[in-house]
C-alpha cells in the first residue's frame, strides 16, 4: 500500500533523512519509532505530499507522491505534529470545512461527521470554539479531521502527544480498531506505544532506518542475541559487509563517531575469536573487542541519546549509519 | 461545494469572527463619509462664492467638486487599509500550521489562492457597496451625472482587486502578519510612486513604461468617466500576475 524507495531529504546542508526504504502492507499498522529530530515528521510530510523528497520515490496506493499528488492526497488522512485546527471555528464548522476540502458531498459529510464525533467522543464540544478547547481535545479534533472521510491510509504524527493516560488508551484502542481495514503509519518516541498498537516497528534515528521488525521479534532478538562491540584502526569501506558475511553474524550497526561497530550474533555462539582472526589476518588493526549486552530499551536509549544535550546539527546521532540486515 | 467555494466560505467565516473586518470596515466607511461630507461643505462654500460673483446663474458641478476628490482620497485610503485584510491569509496559516492541512488536502494551490483572494474581495465589494449610500443620499438632494460616479466605482473595484492580489502575494511571503502588511504597503507605494518617477523622466520609453505601471493614471481615467480597455487590461493582468507570483511562492515553499 505504501512503498518508499531510497528517499533522501535535505534542508540546505542538513540531511534530515537519508536513503530511507520501507513498505507497508494493506491493513497493517506500522510505527515509526525514534527520538526527536530522527526524521519521522520529514518522512511523513513526504508521504503526504506536503513536500517532495530530494531523492528517491514514494508511492501510496500505487500513486507516486511526486507525479500524482492529488490522487495520493485523496487517499490519505493526515494528522500533522501540530493539530491543524482553526481557533476561530467551532468543532462542527471545522469538520465541515475539512470534509469539504476532501471533496465530501453534503449527505456523506453529515453522516461521517456524526460517526467521527461519536468515535472520538467529541459530542460535548461539538459547538464549542476550538480556541477554548484543551490540548487533548484539539488533538482529538485533529484526529477527527484525519478520519472523517474514512481514507484507506492514515498517517498520524505522534497522535497521543498531549493526551492524558485515559485518552491515550482510548486512542490506542481506536488505532488498533483501524487495523485490517486501514493502513496506518504512526510516529512515536514512546517505545511501549509502538509495541502496543503496531504490527511492525521501524526504528529510525539520525535520518536512517536502524531496524524494521515486529515488536515481538525485535525485542526477542535484541534480548536474546549476543552483541559484540568492535573497534578497528583502519576499517575498509566494506567492513560492515565483511562482518556480515561471517557465519553467525545477524546484523551490523555502524556508528559514525565512536568508530565502534556493533555486531549482533546468533545466540550461544561466541564469535569473538572469528572476528579477531578476520581483523588480524586482514591487517586492519584491532583496537577493541568486547561482548555487550543490550535490551530493546538499551537500543532505544542509545537511539534517544541525542534527544538531550546533543547539538541540534545532530542529523548524525550516535547510531547514524546503523543498519540491520535480517538473515 | 467546489474547492474554491469551500475556501471562500471558510475565509468569510474567519473574517467575520475576527475584529479586523469590523475595524477596516468602520474606518473605510467613516473616512468615506467624512471625506464626502467635507467635499460637500467645500462645494457649498464655493457655491456661495460663485453666487456672489455670478449671481443666481452659478452652476455647481458635484461631480468635479465632490466625487472626484473623494475618489482620489479613497484610493489612498484603500492602499493603507486593504493590506490589513489580506495580511492573515497565508501568514496565519503558516504560523498556526494549518497550512499543512491545506497543502495535504486534495485541492490545488491555485484553488487555494483564488479562494482566499475571492474571500477578501467579497469583503471589499461589500464595503464598496455600503459606501454607495453616499451618492444615493446626495442624489436625493441634488443632481449630478451618475456616469462618472459609476465608472469611478468600477475603477475602485479594479484597483481594489489589484491591491488585494498584491496583499495575497505579500502574505504568502512570510509567516508574520505584520511583516505581510508592511510588505504590501511597501510594494503598493512603490508601484504608486512609479508614476511620479515616470513623469519626471518625461516622454521617453522608460518614462512611459513607468507611468504605465503606476496604477494612478489608469484609475484617473475611470474617475473622469472614461472606460478604456487598456485600463481594464492593466488591472486584470496586474491582478493575475500578483496571484501567479503568489502561486509560485506558495509552491516554492514546499521545496525548502
Ligand atoms: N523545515 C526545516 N528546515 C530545516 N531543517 C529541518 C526542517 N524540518 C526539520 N528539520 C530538521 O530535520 C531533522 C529531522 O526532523 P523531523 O523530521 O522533524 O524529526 P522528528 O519528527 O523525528 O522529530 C531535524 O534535525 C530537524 O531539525
Ligand atoms: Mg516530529
Amino acid at each position: 500500500m505504501i512503498n518508499v524507495q531510497n528517499i533522501t531529504k535535505r534542508y540546505g546542508d542538513l540531511t534530515a533523512i537519508e536513503r530511507v526504504t520501507f513498505s507497508v502492507n494493506k491493513g497493517e499498522v506500522l510505527a515509526f519509532l525514534g527520538p526527536n529530530g530522527a526524521g519521522k515528521t520529514t518522512t511523513m510530510r513526504i508521504l503526504t505530499c506536503y513536500m517532495p523528497a530530494t531523492e528517491g520515490t514514494a508511492r501510496v496506493a500505487g500513486y507516486d507522491c511526486f507525479d500524482q499528488p492529488l490522487e495520493v492526497k485523496r487517499r490519505i488522512g493526515y494528522l500533522p505534529e501540530t493539530p491543524p485546527v482553526y481557533q476561530e471555528l467551532t468543532v462542527a464548522e471545522y469538520l465541515t470545512f475539512t470534509g469539504r476540502l476532501k471533496g465530501m458531498g453534503r449527505t456523506d459529510l453529515r453522516s461521517a461527521m456524526d460517526r467521527t464525533i461519536e468515535r472520538l467522543s467529541l459530542g460535548d464540544v461539538r459547538h464549542r470554539l476550538i480556541a477554548n478547547l484543551s490540548r487533548g481535545y484539539k488533538q482529538r479534533v485533529g484526529l477527527a479531521q484525519a478520519l472523517l472521510h474514512d481514507p484507506p491510509v492514515l498517517i498520524l504524527d505522534e497522535p497521543t502527544v498531549g493526551l492524558d493516560p485515559k485518552q491515550i488508551i482510548e486512542i490506542r484502542e481506536l488505532i488498533k480498531s483501524l487495523a485490517g481495514s486501514h493502513t496506518v503509519i504512526l510516529s512515536t518516541h514512546i517505545l511501549p506505544e509502538a509495541t502496543a498498537v503496531c504490527q511492525r516497528v521501524v526504528i529510525i534515528s539520525g535520518g536512517r532506518i536502524a531496524a524494521v521488525d515486529t515488536p515481538e521479534r525485535l525485542s526477542a532478538r535484541l534480548r536474546q542475541s549476543e552483541k559484540i562491540s568492535v573497534t578497528v584502526k583502519t576499517p575498509p569501506p566494506d567492513l560492515a559487509a565483511r562482518f556480515r558475511s561471517l557465519p553467525g553474524v545477524l546484523s551490523v550497526f555502524e556508528p559514525t563517531d565512536s568508530g565502534a561497530f556493533l555486531l549482533e550474533c546468533e545466540l550461544g555462539r561466541d564469535l569473538r575469536d572469528d572476528i579477531a582472526r578476520l581483523i588480524v589476518t586482514q591487517g586492519w588493526g584491532l583496537l577493541e573487542l568486547k561482548a555487550v549486552s543490550m535490551t530493546l530499551e538499551d537500543v532505544f536509549l542509545r537511539l534517544t541519546q541525542h534527544e538531550e544535550g546533543m547539538p541540534e546539527s545532530g542529523a548524525l546521532g550516535p547510531m547514524a549509519g546503523a543498519e540491520v540486515v535480517r538473515p | 461545494m467546489t474547492p474554491v467555494g469551500t475556501i471562500v466560505a471558510k475565509e468569510l467565516r474567519s473574517y467575520f469572527v475576527s475584529p479586523i473586518v469590523y475595524v477596516v470596515g468602520a474606518v473605510f466607511l467613516l473616512i468615506f463619509g467624512v471625506l464626502s461630507y467635507l467635499a460637500v461643505v467645500n462645494a457649498g462654500a464655493q457655491a456661495v462664492r460663485l453666487m456672489q460673483i455670478q449671481g443666481a446663474a452659478a452652476q455647481l458641478n458635484l461631480n468635479d467638486l465632490v466625487f472626484r476628490p473623494t475618489f482620489y482620497s479613497i484610493a489612498i485610503i484603500l492602499l493603507l487599509i486593504l493590506p490589513l485584510l489580506t495580511m492573515r491569509l497565508f501568514a496565519e496559516e503558516r504560523k498556526l500550521r494549518t497550512f499543512e492541512l491545506l497543502m495535504t488536502s486534495p485541492i490545488g494551490i491555485n484553488e487555494m489562492i483564488v479562494g482566499k483572494f475571492l474571500g477578501a474581495y467579497t469583503i471589499f465589494l461589500g464595503l464598496l457597496g455600503l459606501s454607495g449610500i453616499v451618492p444615493v443620499i446626495l442624489s436625493l438632494y441634488s443632481s449630478f451625472d451618475w456616469n462618472p460616479v459609476l465608472t469611478g466605482y468600477l475603477g475602485l473595484a479594479l484597483l481594489g482587486a489589484l491591491l488585494l492580489a498584491t496583499g495575497v502575494l505579500a502574505s504568502a511571503l512570510t509567516e508574520n502578519q505584520i511583516v505581510a502588511a508592511f510588505l504590501s504597503f511597501g510594494l503598493l507605494i512603490l508601484v504608486w510612486l512609479l508614476g511620479g518617477v515616470g513623469s519626471v523622466l518625461g516622454d521617453n520609453p522608460l518614462g512611459n513604461i513607468l507611468s504605465y505601471l503606476s496604477f494612478i493614471e489608469h484609475y484617473d481615467r475611470f474617475v473622469r468617466g472614461l472606460v478604456d480597455t487598456k485600463d481594464l487590461v492593466y488591472y486584470s493582468s496586474g491582478m493575475v500576475l500578483m496571484l501567479f507570483l503568489a502561486h509560485r511562492v506558495v509552491d516554492a515553499q514546499r521545496w525548502k
